[in-house]
């Protein structure tokens, strides 16, 4: 009988070493039965899309506190496309700004959850691709 | 099957799609393990096993970087428990081998137990198939982190690492049947920790109680540092002796056919579920059966065996009509 598990990296790029909230949010996301793959900080890009293709994820989740999400969350879909790996989708978390919002989705970023993101919202957003 | 063309090409996307489609248990995964299957026996699978914060995926890190320095392919399967109340899952493993995530040759797949007992996945000898027909020379499974009877990982590898470390129990611990009968290479990492040289005596006073003659390949012992790579060719060397040893005493060839026996034996155990289920609809009949007995109206072994002779007698029905 097949039972397809949704698979999730949870990655953090550039060099903040901040990542209790990308902790937070891997045990989280395990409590709603799903199979979350973690790297550690400081991860490249290059590192972020290649783990993904190997682990065969649905979904990467990256966080960033340190304020480069607006060149590393869009390098990751534009790896992951010229891998041939453009379904698997991309969200972020962190620190984002309201108004970088509009241009991380321009370039590919599925998702941006902030601080006081619920668990609802996130796994409505991987169950329906909804949610913001 | 193009799938199977793609993973013998050493297509990374296919591996990795290959490997959910045998961890999903999707319909076709059992085709495409057999269309696998005549491609391998290549590779040499080691298995690393001990207990959780031993050391494990940091040994298998350094050793990837010697593997690769050797001109070998690697792969690596990391396994970690589900949890067993949501069926989620953190895995972690490769978190110590992030620095070889953009070397094309090196390989590494993080996978959860679902719920299977032994230390590994249900799916790890087939997901095995896939990494060994891909042309992958060396392929580690790191078992999750285990305590005396999750011993399954000797019927996947050709040699066993058991990672040890001080500390963990004394002599006691070590004399335990499990874990400890199952290791062919035995490493003693955080050998700079206090009280590395007690547990080597301790290792080597219970391996000194084999038998002679039961088993003529001796167990090498070797001590590490994998933080600070120290040891760690020494462990190389002492795997590659060990494969050449149990190559020439023919311990290597019955071992991949026991293997297979066991192999065998899995399909079989999951096929007889999985018929029962379809036609006595186990799973659905449980709590009924159950109900009967928490009423004293029936009792365990009779109404297994009733069902069995029903179920015995309808398969018969079926193949005269």
């Amino acid at each position: 009988m097949p039972s397809k598990k949704t698979r999730i990296l949870i990655a953090k790029p550039g060099l903040d070493g901040h990542d209790r909230g990308a902790k937070f949010i891997a045990r989280t996301l395990r409590d709603e039965g799903y199979e979350v793959i973690y790297t550690g900080i400081r991860q490249t890009p290059e590192a972020i899309v290649q783990t993904a293709i190997q682990e065969d994820v649905d979904f990467v989740g990256l966080s960033l506190l340190s304020g480069a999400h607006n060149e590393l969350f869009p390098r990751v879909v534009d790896l992951l496309k010229e891998n041939g790996a453009e379904d698997i989708k991309v969200i972020g978390g962190g620190i984002i700004p309201e108004e970088d919002i509009p241009l991380l989705k321009e370039k590919g970023v599925q998702a941006v959850f902030g601080p006081g993101t619920s668990t609802e919202q996130i796994v409505e957003f991987i169950e329906h691709g909804s949610g913001r | 099957m193009d799938l199977v063309d793609d993973i013998r090409r050493g297509e990374v996307r296919a591996i990795a799609r290959a490997i959910s489609l045998i961890e999903d248990l999707e319909p076709e995964a059992e085709l495409l393990a057999d269309s696998l299957f005549p491609h391998t026996g290549r590779a040499l699978i080691l298995g690393v096993t001990g207990s959780p914060g031993a050391g494990k995926s940091t040994l298998v890190d350094r050793l990837i970087t010697l593997e690769r320095r050797s001109g070998h392919k690697v792969a690596v399967i990391a396994i970690d428990p589900s949890s067993p109340f949501s069926g989620g899952a953190v895995l972690g493993d490769r978190l110590r081998m992030q620095e070889h995530a953009t070397d094309p040759g090196v390989f590494i797949r993080s996978m959860a137990s679902r719920g299977f007992l032994g230390g590994v996945a249900a799916a790890t000898g087939d997901v095995l198939k896939v990494l060994d027909a891909a042309g992958y020379d060396t392929i580690f499974i790191e078992t999750i982190g285990v305590g005396q009877t999750e011993v399954k990982i000797v019927e996947l590898s050709d040699i066993v690492l058991l990672v040890l470390m001080p500390g963990m129990g004394d002599e006691i611990q070590a004399m335990k049947a499990g874990v400890m009968e199952i290791g062919d290479i035995f490493i003693i990492n955080k050998k700079d920790m206090p009280g590395a040289d007690k547990l080597l005596m301790e290792v080597e006073y219970v391996l000194s109680f084999k038998n002679p003659g039961e088993d003529t390949v001796t167990n090498p012992i070797v001590m590490t540092s994998a933080t600070n790579g120290e040891g760690i060719g020494l462990l190389r060397e002492a795997i590659a002796a060990h494969r050449t040893e149990i190559a020439r005493s023919g311990k290597l060839e019955q071992k991949r056919r026991f293997r297979l026996e066991r192999e065998l034996m899995g399909v079989l155990n999951r096929k007889i579920h999985q018929l029962m289920d379809v036609h006595i609809e186990v799973s659905k009949q449980l709590p009924d059966w159950a109900d009967t007995l928490y009423r004293r109206k029936a009792c365990p072994y009779a109404l297994i065996n009733k069902q069995i002779q029903n179920f015995l007698k309808e398969g018969r029905g079926d193949r005269t009509n």
